[in-house]
């Protein structure tokens, strides 16, 4: 909510704006304070003023009230320091992309910024400077929710890039929400890149003392380093501790809490590898190593796919003009990658017309298998393809890259059926 | 003003609130217990200026870690800053609502939380959460004013279990527990005046039946300062009772400094360098177990010169102690101590050595002192350093800074003064209005003073004024009114719970042991003539010593009621093996024979009762 009109006028006739100090007088008391930005949820007749003891307090102003300016606020200074880089180092290149990693609050006015810049972000951890010369660019400012396919596509452009100009290797913090689908997008669009390339996020903002961010970054830091493995990866906390971190698969990963520190988790594989505090790499399993290969963004993207997560009532007459519509649809269907019977008939229609259909499941874990039930054979008749256990969101995003780098429907299928990025195996260990 | 008085002391009291955890639904006690241990580690935030506190940085690289046990019941993701905070705990609101009502406080028209930055591992989240409620209160102690600055509602810290070189272990239970901090004003200028502000202050927060009882669920922070001295904190006093004595030491420590600095001053004595001496070798065949220790250790022995100190650091019969100051600071490097020049020879350095390190430092002016450390080299010269700092910060009078109280009624150092607290806002909790009309409720429906109590429960119980008050006090007014309720226990309760506790006291019982519901199935058991209510002290007793319920105890003191009819069984049985001085003495008889009859029933029968029924049976045989 904003300010009430009455308060409006009362600030702008004093001249009062954030972090003015001012005297305030209200309903016979007189307080004094810097004000503060007006808080989304707070009344409208409200001014927010940050006490000499540090605390805000909201004080209610009617139109006999008085705001008298003592002081208006100083125009911040900040240091951008030079930093020397340092002979023998890799380069690393920090490409902000906004999010809470990004989040920060200015002390002076007690607003919460979403966009810290990326250097900020750097001189936050010095010590990251001891294992690389870092080099930062902000490209958006944005908060993952609102990360759309072309932001994928001008970050995909961005970290080729950076990768041919020399960059040893390329770290993205991102917000978290939809990390996993710009991992699963950089994964598909860069190919195989030769040169480590992490998105990063945190689920406590920066400029908290416990924020994830910085001990996120600096196993990012360790691993494009000393891993001298290439491709697309997340990094975030192995447990609720700050001890351990996971190296996900950027086709693999996916958010499983919405709060927690340990929340991406790498779903139907091991985590690539595992980095303990002191920077200790462990790989799980083997990939490959990073060279000196020229990378080739291949960015193109259909726009007409959807991701439809199945439900018991799912209607058929609903959905069928967003599924004839489409040149992709990909289902997240029930247990081994089921919908219900009725809406076969639509699917039917739909792949005959040209629409390619992909299965994947909701149950996330498994794989799915369309030939144990009468459904799945009858979604298998009706041109449905499955596609092992590829997560729906990296099948959405697969989708959409293989139907605009292929030129049939047909060669589609087949693209999506083939391990890009192992993306999806055929062979789970218990 | 403030000059005019020999003391200027406020306090901050902070109170643990019974309700649930201020943002989330966890339960707040603390548990025997901690399970897990999550590691974590707090990073120094960059400053509005994109700085980062180098101090903190370099505590931050010396990878002090911390650990977070959880205990059930009580700790929950939001604890372990896992989670965002849930909606401010209503209870606790209205509670600091009311309170402040009670302070004549102005509560503030929009409630915002913020963030307190706290990065020694008490918060999970690297910050304390907490809000100002209202502020420029007044309450009258004794019938003087006492202002009453600003009243806050923010989260308990995690409890400290373990300490060790790389990390510190805390338990969850205690974070997150609602507390009212409320700050007075300097007005206090007696230590006696502390403790009864403290004291009133207690009372009223009791009276809102919504405040944890017990020791630790309240503590006090103490501001002190004596004219010409400097504003001192003790910080975290439990026991309201030592409060005088605090203040009363902290006085005379202020007062012993200001004279120190005097000394010093008069002697034209100049800061002294820090310039650490190594002295190892005068020392290597020392008997002192310290020095022994340390050399085997592969320590080494250092020494500063204290050029114009003599006399000051221990003398006057022990009314100056500046070294107890300098070992303090000392301490906090790591270090068991320091020995300075006014306590040696002692402590199994014999004469020689110290003749010979006095010779060796060329420190054998008049005034001229010097102090030695031994433990590793590093460790030895930072001590001395802090030493030598503490030492030249007497020539400038009280330097300020933050004490732990001690239990014996003294303080020791615990760190500088903080500076202003670095606070923003918590963006995850909403601002919570207040209206007028809420206020207008809270005003509506305040809960009865102490004295107002006092009056009501005199008037309704029949009891004495004095008995009520202190009922009051003791926190058992409660209990007293649900027992009072059944007819005829009024009078018997008001005095168990006043005279029979204190006796108990007295004998060593813990009464504060004794829940509320054994109290009030006692007072069942003898409102149903289970025993006879003279029993009840040593009832009361058998259960404070042995822990067993009411029951258990009445069966094993063999106090249980006998019914009429085997009491007049027993008091015939006894007045015929008397009959012969019945007869002579005729109904005078009485008061002679109440003392087998009793010694045979009492306990299990009313001694009025008891009474009436020897006079029938002796009418009976006369």
């Amino acid at each position: 909510m904003s300010y009430s009109d009455e308060v409006k006028v009362l600030l702008e006739a004093a001249g009062a704006t954030e972090g003015t100090t001012v005297t305030l007088e209200a309903d016979g008391r007189t307080y004094k304070g810097k004000i503060m930005p007006h808080h989304e949820f707070s009344a409208p007749d409200i001014v927010i003023l940050k006490m000499k003891s540090g605390y805000n307090v909201g004080i209610r102003v009617d139109s006999d009230s008085k705001i008298t300016v003592i002081e208006q606020p100083a125009p911040a200074v900040k240091k951008d320091a030079e930093v020397e880089e340092k002979k023998g180092l890799p380069t690393l290149v920090l490409i902000g992309t906004g999010g809470t990693i990004a989040s920060y609050v200015d002390y002076r006015t007690g607003a919460v910024h979403p966009a810290l810049s990326t250097s900020d972000m750097i001189n936050a951890i010095p010590e990251i400077r001891d294992v690389a010369n870092v080099r930062a660019k902000v490209l958006f400012s944005i908060f993952s929710e609102n990360m759309d396919v072309a932001h994928w596509q001008e970050l995909a452009d961005c970290v080729a890039e950076e990768i041919n100009n020399g960059a040893d290797g390329v770290i993205i913090p991102h917000g978290t929400d939809t990390m996993g689908y710009t991992a699963a997008a950089l994964s598909f669009m860069l190919g195989n890149v030769s040169k480590p390339v992490v998105l990063v996020g945190a689920q406590r903002s920066s400029d908290r003392p416990s924020s994830d961010a910085s001990t996120n970054l600096m196993a990012c830091a360790r691993f494009c380093t000393q891993g001298k493995r290439a491709g697309v990866f997340v990094i975030m906390h192995d447990t609720q501790g700050d001890d351990s971190f996971a190296v996900h698969n950027g086709a693999r990963v996916r958010k499983m809490h919405t709060s927690r520190r340990d929340a991406f988790k790498s779903i139907n594989a091991e985590p690539v590898a595992h980095i303990d505090k002191d920077g200790k790499i462990t790989f799980s399993c083997d990939g490959l190593p990073v060279s000196k290969e020229k990378v080739e963004a291949k960015t193109g993207m259909e726009k007409d796919v959807v991701l439809l997560q199945y439900f018991p009532g799912m209607d058929a007459s609903v959905f069928e003009s967003v599924i004839m519509n489409s040149k992709g649809v990909v289902f997240s269907g029930s247990g081994l990658g089921h919908v219900n019977s009725s809406l076969i008939p639509l699917v039917k229609k739909a792949c005959d017309n040209g629409t390619v259909v992909v299965m994947t499941s909701q149950c996330l874990n498994g794989r799915t298998n369309m030939n144990v039930y009468n459904t799945g054979r009858d979604l298998i008749s009706a041109g449905v393809i499955s596609v092992l256990d590829m997560l729906p969101e990296t099948a959405y995003v697969k989708l959409k890259w293989a139907l605009a780098n292929t030129s049939s429907a047909e060669e589609a299928k087949q693209l999506m059926q083939t391990p890009l990025v192992d993306e999806m195996s055929d062979r789970r260990l218990f | 003003m403030a000059e005019e008085y020999p003391l200027t002391c406020g306090i901050e009291i902070h109170q643990q609130l019974d309700t649930k955890k201020l943002f989330c639904s966890c339960d707040s006690h603390l548990c025997d217990d901690g399970h897990g241990s999550c590691y974590r580690r707090l990073r120094p935030t960059t400053s509005e200026m994109g700085e980062i506190d180098r101090a903190a940085l370099a505590q931050f690289q010396r990878n002090l870690g911390y650990r977070y046990q959880s205990s059930p019941g009580v700790s929950c993701l939001v604890e372990l800053d896992e989670e965002p905070p849930h909606d401010t705990n209503a209870d606790a609101l209205a509670t600091t609502l009311t309170f402040s009502e009670m302070m004549n406080a102005r509560v503030v028209d929009e409630i915002h939380f913020m963030r307190k930055i706290v990065v020694d591992g008490s918060n999970t989240s690297g910050f304390q959460r907490t809000a100002l409620i209202a502020m420029d209160g007044t309450m009258d102690v004794n019938g003087k004013p006492i202002s009453i600055l600003s009243i806050c509602l923010e989260e308990d810290a995690a409890r400290k279990v373990e300490t060790t070189d790389a990390e510190v272990t805390y338990r969850l239970d205690r974070l997150g527990i609602p507390l009212i901090e409320i700050a007075t004003g300097p007005d206090m200028h007696d230590p006696e005046e502390v403790m009864e502000v403290a004291l009133r202050i207690g009372t009223l927060l009791r009276a809102t039946k919504k405040v944890k009882r017990g020791i630790g669920t309240i503590r006090e922070d103490l501001n002190i300062s004596v004219p010409g001295g400097a504003r001192i904190e003790i910080k975290g006093v439990q026991e309201l009772r030592l409060l005088p004595l605090y203040v009363q030491n902290e006085m005379n420590r202020q007062n012993m400094l200001i004279r120190i600095k005097g000394m010093l001053n008069d002697r034209n004595v100049q800061p002294v360098a820090f310039e650490p001496i190594d002295v190892t070798d005068i020392f290597k065949d020392c008997e002192s177990k310290v020095i022994k220790s340390a050399l085997s250790d592969k320590g080494k022995v250092i020494a500063v010169k204290l050029p114009g100190f003599k006399g000051v650091m221990n003398g006057e019969n022990g009314t100056l102690r500046l070294g107890a100051e300098m070992a303090q600071r000392a301490r906090t490097k790591g270090v068991k101590g320091i020995f300075h020049s006014d306590e040696l020879p002692a402590y199994g350095i014999d004469p020689i050595f110290v003749d010979n390190l006095r010779d060796f430092l060329g420190m054998n002016g008049e005034y001229d002192a010097f102090a030695i450390c031994a433990a590793k080299e590093k460790k030895a010269k930072d001590a001395l350093e802090m030493a030598v700092t503490r030492a030249n910060e007497a020539l400038v009078g009280v330097p300020e800074e933050t004490r732990d109280p001690l239990p014996d009624g003294t303080s020791k150092y615990s760190r500088p003064l903080p500076g202003a607290a670095r606070m923003y806002p918590e963006t995850d909790v909403p601002p919570i209005e207040i209206t007028k009309e809420r206020m207008q409720e809270v005003r509506n429906n305040l809960p009865e003073l102490p004295e107002e109590a006092e009056a009501r429960i005199v008037k309704q119980y029949g009891i004495n004024a004095q008995q009520a008050r202190q009922l009051i006090r003791q926190d058992n007014s409660d209990l007293f009114e649900h027992i009072a309720k059944t007819d005829g226990m009024a009078s018997i309760a008001a005095t168990t719970l006043t005279n029979t506790y204190g006796e108990l006291e007295t004998a060593g019982i813990d009464t504060s042991n004794f829940t509320e519901e054994a109290i009030i199935e006692v007072f069942r058991m003898l409102a149903d003539s289970c025993f006879a209510k003279e029993a009840l002290p040593a009832i009361l007793k058998e259960m404070g010593q042995s822990g067993s319920d009411a029951a258990t105890a009445v069966k094993k003191l063999g106090l249980e009621a006998v019914d009429e009819s085997e009491a007049v069984e027993i008091i015939a049985k006894i007045v015929s093996e008397r009959i012969d001085f019945i007869r002579e003495k005729g109904m005078a008889s009485i008061g002679p024979l109440m003392g087998p009859v009793m010694g045979a029933l009492r306990g299990k029968l009313d001694g009025k009762r008891a009474n009436d029924l020897l006079m029938e049976e002796i009418k009976k045989v006369l």
